[in-house]
């Protein structure tokens, strides 16, 4: 009776990956190998290896790199030190609490912030340093799309740290490991399942924003998100926003098989 | 396994229950298509309050969604998800429109109002006879700048913002044939052009722009603008008249070459579904104290004449918005240059946001 019954609960999450994942991934596939006027072509992705779209490719992958290497370097501490307060439950909330707000509103909130005559520039005055223009520029997109990922990298970090077994870290002691030697050789290597989920949860969507490259870069900042929106918005090419779109899919594969790869045994 | 077989019970109840609830609601409200309304405009186009005075007096509960371009909105009517009602495309975009069959004829009889508008903006080339729209507002696309920071009448061109004065001190609104056309426009060639070589030199002309460009954005223009984030910006005239209003260091310029002159107007897709009701809502808008109300809101130029009349004269009588002929026979109307163009302009464009100075 176990397999009928097994597949039988299968059934809804493997209709809905198929209605919602498969199907529609089929469908940006065969979007890309048709042209604006609904004819077969290559064309499309002969058309991504043009100057034009390799640099908006790197711009993309080089922006989400160190988009999550940052957010790793401030998350990674603030997860360690979490798991060693006494209040953990209500840090983590205070920690999270921004990720419940609307990420526009909280995109507009930094327009707002970081003007000319806003309120940072005002601190800068009040130091005696001259206002500078933060807004449109690669350190305020960093800046707030950095702020943005964080929840999404301490959380499982954290709760990675937490399974650790404390009898581990205490066996490490006794056996004469230094407190560096304990971190390196015991945390960072269980934490690791922690760091890789981290990262897929921040690089892949830091590969196709799209709304912060406009409001807090002003255009400044071109990924291939933006391209996709202007394709299927604006020039109505749906051919080259499908071309694009499985352009990412495919980097985001290769990201998440070298990632995967690197811990699989230490 | 019980308790799973429990919680598919439970989920398969809840569904049924929400459904129910669902259709009680709809049938309670009178049934969706004929007490509702699904406008589809610009964002910040309407004056919110104009809402409820339509929704006490007909009875008929509005939905208001925006888009941002007309191209969004054109793809999103085209696509059909969703039953619009009433949607406002400027004048290319209502040519094609018509040409793929997306409007339906409007009925005269249901619009009396028609007679309060200005005939200057009735028949245009767009709509002969005005078959399928109503003209909502026009308007020009210029620059507004800070005369308190640059000094009055620093700037009267396009070709005025290539001066190496105003480095980084530019903002353009974020759309296609605005951008590429100030480029065409300041080596004279027209709005419309399509000539490939001249496009190439718009874009070299516009490289050329980039230092000077310090964000291309969208609507937030207005608060950056209004906030001195940047002294220059390239904006439709109705913006433009936003910023002043709030911030009187800044004025607007119809560039010497030329500019775009456009026209807004009101058209009933033909996935309507409250045709009745959006005639309703289109003849409320035509009404000259509503279209007043609305034009003191939002500040473009009304094509209403009784609703001019109702306008303060400093609205009224200020050329900046309300050009005189001799200015408007140097402004040019968008056409609709097809799929293939717009993608030249599309890629060119995209090209430009990737050039870095």
């Amino acid at each position: 009776m176990g397999t009928a019954l097994r597949w039988l609960l299968f059934v809804p999450y493997g209709a809905w990956l198929l209605i919602f994942v498969l199907l529609p991934l089929g469908l940006v596939v065969v979007t890309s190998l048709r042209d604006i006027d609904g004819a077969w072509t290559l064309a499309n992705y002969e058309r991504f290896l043009t100057p034009t779209y390799l640099a908006m490719a790197g711009t993309s992958v080089g922006y989400a790199f160190l988009i999550t290497v940052i957010t790793l370097a401030v998350a990674y501490p603030a997860a360690y030190l979490l798991t060693r307060t006494r209040q953990k439950a209500f840090w983590l909330i205070f920690l999270i609490l921004p990720s419940w707000v609307n990420l526009l509103l909280k995109t507009y909130a930094f327009l707002g912030l970081l003007a000319l005559h806003g309120p940072v520039n005002a601190l800068f005055l009040a130091a005696g340093l001259p206002e500078r223009p933060l807004l449109f520029t690669d350190f305020s997109f960093l800046l707030v799309s950095i702020y943005i990922f964080i929840p999404f990298m301490i959380l499982p970090i954290f709760n990675a740290i937490e399974e650790i077994p404390p009898g581990l870290i205490e066996a490490a002691r006794d056996l004469g490991a230094g407190r560096w030697d304990v971190f390196r050789r015991v945390i960072w290597p269980l934490s690791l399942d922690g760091v890789r989920a981290g990262v897929q949860a921040v690089f892949i969507p830091a590969l196709s924003l799209f709304m912060i490259t406009r409001l807090i870069a002003g255009n400044r900042v071109i990924t291939l998100g933006t391209a996709i929106e202007e394709h299927f918005l604006v020039t109505q090419d749906w051919g080259m926003g499908a071309t694009i779109a499985v352009m990412l899919v495919v980097m985001m594969a290769a990201v998440m098989a070298v990632v995967g790869r690197k811990g699989e045994r230490t | 396994m019980r308790a799973i077989a429990g919680l598919y019970g439970f989920v398969a109840a809840a569904a049924l229950l929400l459904w129910g609830v669902l259709a009680g609601l709809e049938h309670a409200a009178g049934g969706p298509a004929d007490r509702t309304l699904i406008v589809f405009n610009w964002g910040d186009y309407l004056d919110p309050s104009l809402l409820q005075a339509f929704e006490a007096e007909t009875g008929i509960r509005v939905v208001l969604e925006t888009f941002d371009s007309n191209e969004a909105m054109l793809a999103k009517i085209r696509q059909g998800g969703t039953p619009y009602d009433v949607a406002v495309p400027s004048e290319y975009a209502l040519s094609r429109m018509i040409a793929e069959g997306l409007v339906r004829p409007l009925d005269p009889a249901l619009l009396p109002n028609l007679k309060n508008l200005d005939p200057r903006f009735l028949n245009l080339p767009f709509d002969p006879g005005n078959r399928y729209s109503v003209p909502y507002f026009w308007g020009t696309v210029g620059i507004a700048y800070n005369r308190e920071a640059l000094g009055e009448g620093a700037i009267r061109s396009w070709n005025d913002l290539w001066d190496p004065r105003f480095r980084d001190s530019i903002l353009l609104i974020d759309g296609v044939r605005e951008v590429i056309g100030l480029g065409l426009q300041s080596l004279g060639y027209s709005l419309n052009d399509t000539d490939p070589v001249h496009l190439a030199e718009a874009k070299a002309r516009l490289d050329a722009l980039k230092p000077n460009v310090r964000a291309i954005v969208g609507d937030e223009i207005k608060f950056l603008l209004a906030g001195e984030e940047a002294p220059i910006g390239v904006v439709w005239s109705g913006d433009a008249a936003e910023v002043i209003d709030e911030n009187d260091a800044f004025d607007y310029v119809i560039p010497e070459e030329g500019s775009n002159l456009w026209f807004d107007s009101l058209v009933i897709p033909t996935t309507a579904r409250n045709v009745a009701g959006a005639h309703a809502f289109i003849n409320f808008l035509l009404d000259a104290e509503v279209a007043a109300q609305n034009t003191e809101y939002i500040l473009y130029s009304t094509p209403n004449r009784a609703a001019m009349a109702l306008l303060p004269p400093e609205i009224r009588d200020d050329r900046r918005f309300y050009p005189d002929d001799a200015t408007l026979r140097r402004l040019e109307v968008y056409r609709d240059l097809g799929r293939r163009t717009l993608a030249a302009y599309s890629e060119l464009y995209m090209a430009f946001k990737m050039h870095r100075k």
